[in-house]
């Protein structure tokens, strides 16, 4: 029944989508004016129903009904409920119906709340998000229906991949879907504005919040990923540049480009068209990382089951929905006029600057990752690795740092680098550059065998860590804008993590051994020992656990107990590390198997200040979080003035 | 002293600078792409193809074939294997230290990533099948043409 009824929503909301289209389609000529009033309130009953829908899916794996074959290939009825509710978009018609809620929840809220755009503009954009969610709802709906019941329902279900039932799961996929999916707002207002050629602050004012959020919960997403990944798979990395993990890093890197430039288009009136393509590059980004997990063309950790109808589907989708956009963008940019000028020394140029240094790095990841599909197609197999994302990435984003350190404190329009005032200005950047020389002159001492790409993040990352504290200097802190608040911490948050990455390929001491009992061994300056194991049981999986004691430096021994778990349902293990985290870094563990002369393989990593990646990567959507804030409050205390005005002249009767 | 609005470029002329600029940035990204991919980009070896034209040593390749029967050792540090890769046509000699994954066994299909030194393949990381649903995609189509053919062969 729940599944019925589900499929009911779907098939409303879908139906609703192409009403949103076509009524916003026909509401933008003279005559269909009428209709306009009709966009809104569409929009935001599409957004309820398939919330019904996306809830009927969990309802059904809560309580695990056996005769729908999604839940029968992805649940069991003894996994824990938390990972029955997040095991509901770890398959992937879950996903999809995921991703279309997002898309039609994020139009409703639209929809609901956005009063500064003009109504056409937003008109001409509900009407683009109804025809991008049509192709997926026509995906999920003919391609990949999660309701399909099964003939004869079955006794268990499959189980869920053990690598996934991990808490990960429930906050990690979401988070970068609402990111993922929020980019396709900054799309469908992109496509508004060129329908109705209107370009401008104004659009960059509402456009910029949506762009902030989407941008805040992606780098969320990513830096949650990221750390998933880190203690789930006992690799002992954080990033492997997996086509998945491209596939979330490029519509990032275009997202911040794009919000930067649409900063300069709300403050300054410049880069129209530019901003406009971003808009349309970063969700289409999304889609082609969407198509290249869902497809199974490239093989990924990360990858379902592998259809190649689904992959033939998104293909077409991802023509129409981009090649579309490109085109309309191509007709109509010669129609968008210039911006305000600027000069080359400028806060704008360095935005600009950065901003292209940032397209770089994509063009370098988006190749990257579809080499190997291009060699492919000529019977030849590659692999591309972190040899060559690394230094090809490094060459952009070094130049990039240098610019962000710079640019905040550049004047708009137009500025000076000589005279008795810009010195004033510019001193602290000098002493920045010298503790980045500083720095790598010491390391370059002290530390031998670093490479160059370790080496230049360690010596950067200090100076661009104080540069961009810099835009405080000189302002009372108490009504220092949040915004600017929002700036300062998401590029310290930049610096920080780029500090902790370096830190951690330069200095990782890894110690691979195989040991008994009581057997004690020095992993850089930790002293570990194998004190014994234990076998463990779980809801739903029984483990090994080995008791292993370690010690920093002589200090106080802790306990660190890491497991190899075994699970029945489905049949499969997983190695769960252990970590000790110290402000100066962390401590993994790493149990593997017993050899034949009874020793126990273990693997040790000693990897000082890797933990910053994460810090950094959470202060960076901080950052996001502060400015955003800072915006809608002041857009609230405007409305709130609005209306204190309005209440005034009410009662004096004018 | 030039006041700032002469230093200005044109309307017109500022938008041709900045598309400039960006295809500049782009063509380079794609050129220092093309040229660090045909430097960086790890190939894919079985090994007859490592018998045949064998890869400069060093340079950071993938190995691809089946584990032959009864070559599988520990060395007696605990956690230092060797084994032999087959595709039933060469064999090559592969050394790696780590834990290895957990569907890897004798007679199973491996991808080892690492480099030749040598006559030795120097695995730095072992791709076993994970389970049914995730497998090497150069592994699958093993599987399907050769597999039986090989464990035939190597039994």
């Amino acid at each position: 029944m729940i599944a019925e009824v589900g499929l009911a929503l779907l098939w409303l909301a879908a139906a609703l989508a192409a009403l949103q289209l076509v009524v916003g389609a026909l509401a933008l000529r003279p005559e269909g004016r009428a209709l306009a009033g009709l966009v809104r309130p569409v929009a935001v009953m599409q957004g309820l129903l398939v919330m019904g829908a996306f809830a009927a899916l969990v309802m059904l794996f809560v309580t695990t009904d056996l005769s729908v074959k999604l839940v029968v290939d992805n649940s069991h009825s003894a996994k824990p409920l938390i990972f029955k509710i997040a095991g509901t978009w770890g398959n992937h018609e879950g996903s999809m119906l995921l991703w279309v809620t997002i898309m039609a929840v994020a139009g409703a809220f639209v929809a609901l709340i956005e009063r500064r755009l003009d109504e056409a503009t937003l008109t001409a954009t509900l009407a683009g998000q109804a025809f991008i969610s049509l192709g997926f709802y026509v995906f999920l709906l003919i391609a990949s229906n999660p309701f399909a019941r099964l003939a004869q329902p079955a006794d268990e279900g499959q189980g869920l991949n053990p690598l996934l039932q991990d808490i990960g799961l429930a906050f990690h996929p979401p988070t970068l879907y609402v990111g993922y999916v929020g980019l396709s707002i900054a799309f469908s207002f992109a496509i508004g504005a060129l329908v109705t050629r209107n370009v401008g602050p104004a659009f960059a004012r509402a456009m910029r919040p949506w762009v902030l959020g989407a941008w805040i919960f992606l780098t969320l997403g990513i830096t949650a990923g990221s750390y998933w990944a880190y203690y789930t798979l006992g690799w002992g990395g954080w990033w492997f540049w997996d086509p998945v993990e491209n596939a979330s890093l490029m519509p990032w890197l275009a997202a911040t480009a794009l919000l930067h430039s649409v900063s300069v288009l709300q403050s300054r009136d410049a880069l129209r068209a530019w901003t406009v393509m971003l808009g349309v590059v970063a969700f289409s980004m999304s889609m082609v990382g969407t198509f290249l997990v869902r497809s199974g063309i490239l093989t990924s950790v990360h990858a379902f089951a592998v259809d190649p109808q689904r992959g033939a589907f998104i293909l077409a989708l991802l023509a129409i929905d981009i090649g579309g956009a490109l085109a309309l963008f191509t007709l109509r940019a010669g129609t968008v006029t210039e911006g305000k000028r600027f000069g080359l020394v400028s806060r704008e140029a360095a935005l600009v600057f950065n901003n292209v240094m940032l397209s770089g790095i994509l063009g370098i990841v988006l190749i990257g990752t579809l080499y190997p599909l291009l060699t492919e197609a000529y019977g030849v197999k590659v692999s591309v690795g972190a040899p060559y994302f690394n230094p090809a990435a490094g060459m952009f984003a070094f130049p990039m740092f240098v610019v962000m350190a710079v640019g905040p404190l550049l004047r708009w329009r137009q500025d000076r680098l000589s005279g008795a005032r810009s010195g004033r200005r510019l001193w602290p950047l000098a002493v920045c550059l010298a503790l980045v020389l500083a720095v790598l002159v010491g390391v370059e001492l002290t530390a031998h065998g670093i490479a160059l790409l370790p080496a230049l993040g360690l010596s950067v990352a200090p100076g661009l860590l104080l540069a961009s504290l810099l835009p405080l200097r000189g302002r009372n802190l108490r009504r220092t804008p949040l915004p600017v608040w929002g700036m300062v911490v998401a590029h310290a948050g930049i610096a920080v993590a780029l500090f902790g990455m370096a830190s951690e390929s330069a200095f990782s001491v890894e110690r691979l051994a195989a040991l008994s009992i009581g057997e004690a061994r020095e992993v850089g300056p930790w002293r570990v020992s194998l004190d014994g194991m234990m076998p463990v049981a779980g809801p739903n999986w029984t483990a090994l656990e080995a008791n292993v004691t370690t010690r920093y430096a002589g200090g106080t021994p802790v306990q660190l107990h890491p497991r190899a778990e075994t699970f029945t349902n489905p049949p499969g293990t997983r190695n769960e590390s252990a970590l000790e985290t110290r402000w100066n870094g962390q401590l993994y563990v790493v149990l593997g198997e017993q050899a034949e002369d009874g020793r126990w393989q273990m693997r040790f990593w000693w990897k000082p200040f890797v933990p910053l990646i994460w810090l950094g990567g959470a202060l960076v959507g901080l950052g996001g979080a502060l400015a955003l804030l800072g915006r809608v409050m002041s857009d609230i205390r405007r409305l709130v003035a609005k209306d204190k005005i309005a209440w005034r002249r009410m009662r004096q009767g004018r | 002293m030039t006041t700032p609005s002469t230093t200005l470029l044109k309307p017109k002329h500022q938008r041709l600078v900045l598309v400039l600029f960006a295809l500049a940035a782009l063509i380079g990204a794609g050129l220092l792409a093309a040229f660090a991919l045909s430097r960086q980009a790890s190939y894919f070896y079985i090994p007859s193809d490592i018998a045949a034209h064998p890869p400069e040593p060093g340079r950071a390749v993938r190995l691809g074939g089946m584990v032959q029967k009864g070559t599988l050792k520990t060395m007696p540090d605990g956690v230092t294997i060797h084994f032999i890769v087959t595709d039933g046509k060469a064999r090559v000699p592969v050394r790696f230290s780590g834990i290895t994954p957990d569907l890897f066994v004798e007679g199973s299909g491996v991808v080892a990533e690492g480099r030749m030194e040598g006559g030795t393949f120097v695995a730095d990381n072992l791709l076993a099948k994970h389970d049914e649903k995730y497998v090497p995609r150069e592994m699958k189509n093993m599987t399907e043409s050769d597999a039986k053919q090989v464990v035939a062969q190597t039994q």
